[in-house]
């Protein structure tokens, strides 16, 4: 049941060739709306790969030991978004009280992160591919990780594009999609390196 | 202020239309318009449960406690995206196979979550209903066009029947990723420019 796939290949495979945000569009709703900045690029990308790590795992303990067992696996959905909803509110109060500085850094986006489709996507890709926990473990890292970088690259573009003449009906999103458009063709370029699926 | 139907229809199908005004719920849905049966399941059932979650929370609003509405709402989503799930295992098992987890992200889809907190947090149940089909169709019909394009040109066929000739070659990009964010980021380009010239002109 358990597909046969290295996991140090699947850590890599998610982070270049199989992106979850440029080749499976998860993760676009805050992607558009923070990418303005690389400050705050940074901060979601550190609080999207910590939140997907941890509830991955957490999530594939539920089904794993609860879910299937119980044969209950049709309520994934309101159980997946309970843990992850569970997960963040629990990170947001030890951040608090452990590093008022980093909370004061992480603290706004991490309500986002709840109904960021980047989290439920892996969660549920995690339970469709029958990844095992190593797997998983290392396929959410590495989808954060992904996930980081292309929204890194893409506050740095957007910087050089406040400066670029750009027709009126396209500024703000519609070039902002056409810019991950560009951004999704490159990273096409990695799949030649690996293939996984 | 009193909202009527066909203001509402108007508001959500092209004015403030959700996917290219308020680039709402572009996540989980890009990914299904390489192909056109894909694309008309996944907004209908998303028609479907943006309909039902906003009479539900317009229902419940009294009942629901300001505090913890998000999480309540989250669940009521859930509740319907499951009936649709089941649904389209029982009657369409190839399409549900072909959608994969992006059923179970409707869920996570902003558009939801954003007319259930927007209108029917403060509207009846009726309107509420009909405010939730409206999004839904406005939702629906930009994504036709983009399907409609890409599974033309990437497949040479439209619903699974081949339109164009044996000979043409197949545009392979289409079928990829990038493709929906050229084909949305033009889609939102043409849209904008009709409307700033509307804007112009009166």
């Amino acid at each position: 049941m358990v597909p046969d796939i290295n996991p140090f290949v699947l850590f890599f495979a998610s982070i270049f060739t199989s992106n979850i945000l440029l080749a499976n569009f998860l993760g676009m709703c805050s992607f558009i709306s923070i990418s303005k900045d690389m400050k705050s690029a940074n901060g979601l990308g550190l609080a999207v790969t910590v939140v997907l790590a941890l509830t991955s795992m957490l999530n594939w303990v539920v089904l794993k030991y609860v879910l299937v067992p119980l044969n209950l696996l049709y309520l994934r959905y309101i159980i997946f978004i309970i843990v992850i909803a569970a997960t963040v509110q629990v990170l947001e109060m030890v951040i608090d009280r452990v590093s008022p500085a980093l909370y004061m850094a992480l603290g706004i986006f991490l309500p986002l992160i709840t109904v960021n489709c980047a989290i439920l996507g892996v969660a549920l890709f995690m339970q469709i591919r029958n990844y095992n926990f190593i797997q998983t473990v290392l396929f959410a890292t590495g989808s954060g990780l992904g996930w980081w970088l292309a929204i890194l690259a893409l506050a740095a573009i957007q910087k050089k594009l406040l400066k670029a003449p750009v027709p009126a009906g396209l500024k703000g999103p519609g070039i902002t999609l056409i810019t991950i458009g560009f951004m999704a063709m490159a990273f096409i370029g990695f799949s030649g390196m690996l293939s996984v699926q | 202020m009193v909202d009527t139907p066909a203001k509402i229809l108007k508001e959500n199908v092209w004015y403030s239309n959700p996917v290219f005004i308020q680039i709402l719920g572009i996540c989980s849905t890009l990914a299904v318009t390489n192909n056109l049966m894909n694309t008309v399941i996944m907004t209908v059932g998303l028609m479907f449960v943006t309909g039902f979650t906003n009479v539900t929370v317009s229902l419940l609003k009294t009942l629901i406690p300001r505090k913890v509405r998000m999480i309540v709402q989250t669940l009521i989503i859930a509740f319907y995206v499951i009936i649709v799930d089941i649904l389209l295992r029982a009657y369409l098992p190839d399409v549900s196979k072909a959608l994969g987890p992006y059923v179970g992200l409707i869920i996570t889809n902003c558009i939801i979550m954003g007319r259930a907190e927007a209108f029917a947090q403060s509207n009846g149940p009726l309107l509420s209903f009909w405010d939730g089909i409206t999004s839904g169709l406005g939702y629906m019909w930009v994504l036709m066009i983009i399907a409609f394009i890409r599974e033309l040109l990437g497949f040479g066929t439209l619903f699974g029947f081949p339109v164009l000739p044996a000979g043409m070659t197949h545009w392979t990009i289409m079928v990829m990723a990038p493709s929906a964010f050229f084909l949305l980021g033009t889609f939102i380009w043409v849209a904008k420019s009709i409307m700033l010239k509307a804007e112009g002109g009166k």
